[in-house]
């Protein structure tokens, strides 16, 4: 019976991207993904003919440039595609745009407030300081603190060196930014609420918590430490949608000797004397590997992978508890014609962005208090783009793909499972939003994909639809995440992997995970990384 | 209440301000805004040579980089100012607002007249330099590079004072050079000629006044108008009827970049980087380390940075120094590495060139103290000059020298030479 290498659990980014390192290593990796197709969250997909679905993550910052080069992804097929800005509509029948011009944006501003207007750089200041703190410590393994390890000692002490370099003011700064709310953070810079909503955005996308949680600053700077080819804190469109991340990773994964097996669920991990010894499919079809990759997020892995009696219980007790909240759903919309909104000049570059309609910190922080009540939002909170203003790929000419992501949504209705009748109530909550910004807009819609938590957890297997894998929040970070004393990518039970947004630095189409993953399983089989590029410098 | 503003309809009637901000959305068709003096500009724009000041389309040079350099220097230049940040501060409380706010001592500063100055942060890092105009005993006009109105507001908290950004009502124009004088007094402008340097007065103008400063950024007789957004196009026209004996030409900002380099002369975030846009904390620059520390003025009261600025001066824990180099030679060392020993890298040069007036080789360099400070020996600049695709590497001996480079008697001359 053939004993692979390497068997990865799930064929999204992560488990590709680890696939892809581990495969260049030398090793003969098998991907083993329970849908027809791989990607995970990040897919493409025609779900009606003649239009490409980015049908859960949508637009494309923090995917690391580095690996994008070790992977020769552009080889594959790889194009991001920067974007032109974004608005909030608000409900004056006015909208605050984001420009990338730098004086177009403060003029912009300025519409509603000149002090705002002239508070931006200081703002931008300082969050581009806390990301320039942040941005290295992605591509490393998180240290353990409690270790006495030379490794550990090490990152340590990186870690500690780079914090003492910071000046006293960026420290303070750095720990409000861990702990604070995005609503204070943000009081401390703009005084108007629809600028300070604007910005708020970031700071509780895929978050169960509400703009004035503690925590969410942190968020907020998770969604600005990406960057479209050098251009820091831009947000693009992967050219292709989503999916052309992913399959331009099974292109590489392939070309390089591995093996993807789709319609392949995992039932179990074949556990041992504590020791992983390959996976046994839904079918009962066991298959071998010397060691195993979880792509899968840290609840899945170890409540539903792993018998519990191979776990310790403290492990256990914290991957029960690690906080992994469904608070979003998406509204994916194939349209045949370009939405129009009558607030927005016709040959408004905002069209090619990212447009919003919650206009104030209250709207967004009731539509929170929905959710806690286990409601989806009355009033939700929309990130909502159509790519095809900029990919011709997606959809034919003239003709749109409109994607809406969509907070909150509560992994259960008022406690009780999500029914068909909730979906459409959910579905009709997003599109009355819209056609009050743009009439005509239903008459648009061709087709609709309409995904509550319940059917992003059916299909792609996050633990109530949470795009992260868990939050973001400053108690489940570096060292914390997923769980103490197993933030190395390393379980309780030998040879057995994590590699997902679960772990160390957190979700988003990042592949930080699956690449650091990669190359702890790599030292520990005493293999060479030198086909993995260290982090970029940060100058 | 809440729910009522979550029920409301997307509203039709909308109210005046509203309206106003509606109307203005406009603006993202155009990235560069022309100044009030735009149509004058861009008739003489013979290079078509634009750069981006402030969100404004500003001309690098509109015939000749190097004659309009000239211009200054010989007859009279005109240029535009308009996009300089400009701030209103008026009040009963304006005087000791910006005491507080500023370096140097505001009480000293008269109704018409005007001080260079600077500001800083809590931690006493340069936010900017400017000039402070006194208009009248409550009303101000602070003139800067960079923008700062939520720190000025932030500021004003517990002053009776009101402090108002009007960039773009205001336009202004810099008439600067020998034959400046004359122009204004043919211009009818009378009384121009008792204004000293630094002196300021209002003059009729079309209906209206025109504040008119004997300051300027060249180092030489000079003059600054400031008009409402309105009457620029007359004041242009004015000048240049009365200029057309006197030589009077437009130009763009090579040109004046120049004269300001030669008058030793600094420009924020060419020359140091301002407090709110260094991203990287050890580019943050005290008064002291950029030349300004004779601003400072410890006799006043509490002003913003001063806790910090006499901590950092009685631990001697200045690290920079903003200094005037001669270079040999006569290769502009524009961002040149400086060296102590030809080895050690002891600073960067920021602004560099030949100067026609001084017929030296001219710089500004910041220099880690000591260097430039007490050590200022044995200072070498490594200069790399592009000569048809090679670098032709040049090691020049530098100089620490007093700025300005230039010293002009005609700037300061009274009565104002009648050329």
């Amino acid at each position: 019976m053939k004993a692979w290498d390497a068997i990865i659990i799930g064929g999204g980014h992560n488990g590709l991207v680890n696939a892809c390192y581990l495969q260049r290593a030398g090793l003969d990796v098998l991907v083993v993904e329970k849908n027809d197709w791989v990607g995970g969250a990040a897919t493409s997909r025609e779900l009606t003919p003649g239009f490409l679905y980015s049908n859960c993550s949508y637009v494309c910052s923090l995917f690391r440039p580095e690996i994008m080069r070790d992977l020769e992804l552009p080889r594959f097929g790889l194009q991001v595609i920067s974007y032109e800005g974004g608005a909030v509509f608000t409900r004056d029948g006015d909208y605050l745009a984001n420009y990338r011009d730098h004086d177009a944006h403060r003029r912009e501003f300025a519409r509603f407030s000149k002090r705002d207007a002239e508070a931006y750089d200081r703002y931008a200041r300082d969050v581009t300081r806390q990301c320039r703190f942040i941005q290295p410590l992605l591509m490393r393994t998180a240290p353990d603190p409690t270790s006495l390890r030379p490794r550990d000692l090490g990152e340590l002490l990186y870690l500690g060196k780079k914090f003492a370099g910071l000046s006293a003011q960026e420290m303070a700064l750095t720990l409000r930014f861990w702990t604070m709310s995005i609503s204070e953070f943000l009081d401390e810079y703009f005084e108007t609420d629809v600028i300070k909503a604007n910005f708020a955005l970031s700071g509780i996308i895929g978050t169960a918590l509400g703009p004035m949680s503690p925590g969410t600053a942190y968020v907020l700077l998770h969604h600005y430490m990406g960057e479209v080819d050098g251009s820091v804190g831009a947000w693009g469109y992967a050219r292709g949608g989503m999916g052309a991340v992913t399959k331009a990773l099974a292109a590489s994964f392939k070309a390089s000797g591995g093996t993807i097996r789709t319609g392949a669920e995992v039932d179990h991990v074949l556990v041992g004397r504590g020791k992983a010894k390959g996976v046994v499919l839904a079918g009962g079809e066991e298959i071998y590997g010397k060691l195993v990759v979880s792509n899968a997020d840290v609840k899945r892995t170890f409540l539903k992978l792993v018998e519990e009696k191979e776990l310790p219980d403290i492990f256990l007790r914290r991957v029960r508890n690690f906080k992994i909240r469904g608070s979003s759903g998406k509204v994916n919309i194939a349209l045949d014609s370009l939405p129009e909104f009558p607030a927005l000049p016709k040959d408004s570059p905002v069209y090619r962005g990212d447009m919003h309609f919650t206009d104030s910190m209250e709207r967004m922080e009731r539509a929170y208090d929905d959710w806690k009540a286990g409601r989806w939002s009355a009033d939700p909170f929309l990130d909502m783009v159509i790519p095809t203003t900029l990919d011709p790929t997606m959809a034919p000419p003239g003709k749109h793909f409109m994607s809406c992501f969509v907070q909150y949504a509560p992994p259960r209705i008022a406690g009780a499972e999500w029914t068909d009748a909730d979906r459409d109530g959910f579905a009709e909550s997003v599109i009355s939003q819209i056609a009050e910004y743009s009439p005509g807009f239903r008459d648009r819609i061709v087709h609709m994909e309409v995904r509550t938590p319940r059917d992003i957890e059916a299909e792609v297997g996050l633990t109530e639809g949470n795009i992260f894998q868990g939050e973001l929040t400053f108690d489940q970070l570096l060292f914390n995440r997923p769980v103490p004393g197993y933030a190395q990518y390393r379980s309780p039970v030998g040879g057995l992997y994590m590699c997902g947004s679960s772990t160390h630095p957190g979700g988003g189409v990042m592949g930080a995970p699956g690449r650091n993953a990669a190359a702890e399983i790599l030292r520990d089989l005493a293999k060479s990384t030198s086909h993995m590029s260290p982090a970029h410098d940060v100058i | 209440m809440a729910q009522a503003i979550r029920k409301k309809p997307v509203s039709k009637s909308v109210n005046a301000a509203v309206s106003a901000r509606i109307a203005a959305q406009d603006h993202f068709r155009t990235l560069r805004l022309g100044t009030p003096f735009q149509p004058r500009i861009d008739a003489l724009a013979k290079t078509q040579d634009w750069y981006n000041w402030a969100g404004c389309r500003a001309p690098h040079s509109l015939w000749d980089e190097e004659l309009e350099y000239f211009a200054i220097r010989s007859q009279a230049a005109l240029f535009d100012i308009s996009p300089m940040t400009k701030y209103r501060i008026e009040g009963p409380d304006a005087e000791a607002f910006l005491d507080r706010v500023t370096l140097r001592d505001v009480t000293k500063l008269k109704p018409g007249r005007v001080h260079y100055t600077a500001w800083c942060d809590d931690e006493g890092f340069v936010l900017d330099d400017g000039t402070l105009f006194r208009l009248s005993p409550k009303r101000f006009r602070l003139c800067s590079q960079e923008r700062h109105l939520p720190w000025l507001l932030d500021s004003a908290i517990g002053f009776d004072v009101t402090v108002e950004e009007e960039t773009e009502a205001v336009a202004g124009l810099a008439l600067q050079g020998p034959t400046s004088f004359a122009v204004l007094r043919d211009a009818g402008f009378a009384g121009v000629e008792k204004l000293k340097i630094f002196d300021l007065a209002d003059f009729p103008h079309d209906g209206g006044t025109v504040g008119i400063s004997r300051t300027g950024f060249t180092g030489d007789l000079g003059y600054e108008l400031f008009v409402p957004a309105d009457k620029a196009l007359s004041l242009w026209d004015r000048l240049m009827k009365a200029g057309v004996l006197r030589g009077i030409r437009a130009i763009g900002y090579t040109a004046l970049n120049r004269a300001r380099l030669e008058a030793g002369l600094i420009v924020a975030n060419a020359d140091f980087t301002t407090a709110e846009h260094a991203i990287r904390a050890d580019r943050l620059r005290m008064p002291d380390e950029i030349g300004l520390g004779f601003m400072i003025d410890l006799e006043k009261g509490h002003f913003n940075g001063r806790r910090a600025i006499l901590e950092t001066r009685a631990k001697r824990k200045l690290r920079h120094m903003l200094v005037g180099l001669e270079i040999e030679g006569n290769i502009p060392a524009e961002h040149a590495i400086v060296y102590h020993k030809k080895s050690q890298e002891v600073g960067l040069v920021s602004a560099a060139m030949w100067s026609p007036m001084a017929k030296r080789n001219i710089a500004i360099a910041s220099l880690a103290r000591p260097y430039g400070d007490t050590m200022v020996e044995d200072l070498w600049v490594e200069i790399y000059a592009m000569r048809e695709l090679q670098y032709q590497k040049l090691m020049k001996r530098a100089k620490v020298v007093a700025r300005p480079f230039i010293k002009l008697d005609r700037r300061t001359a009274n009565p104002p030479a009648d050329f």
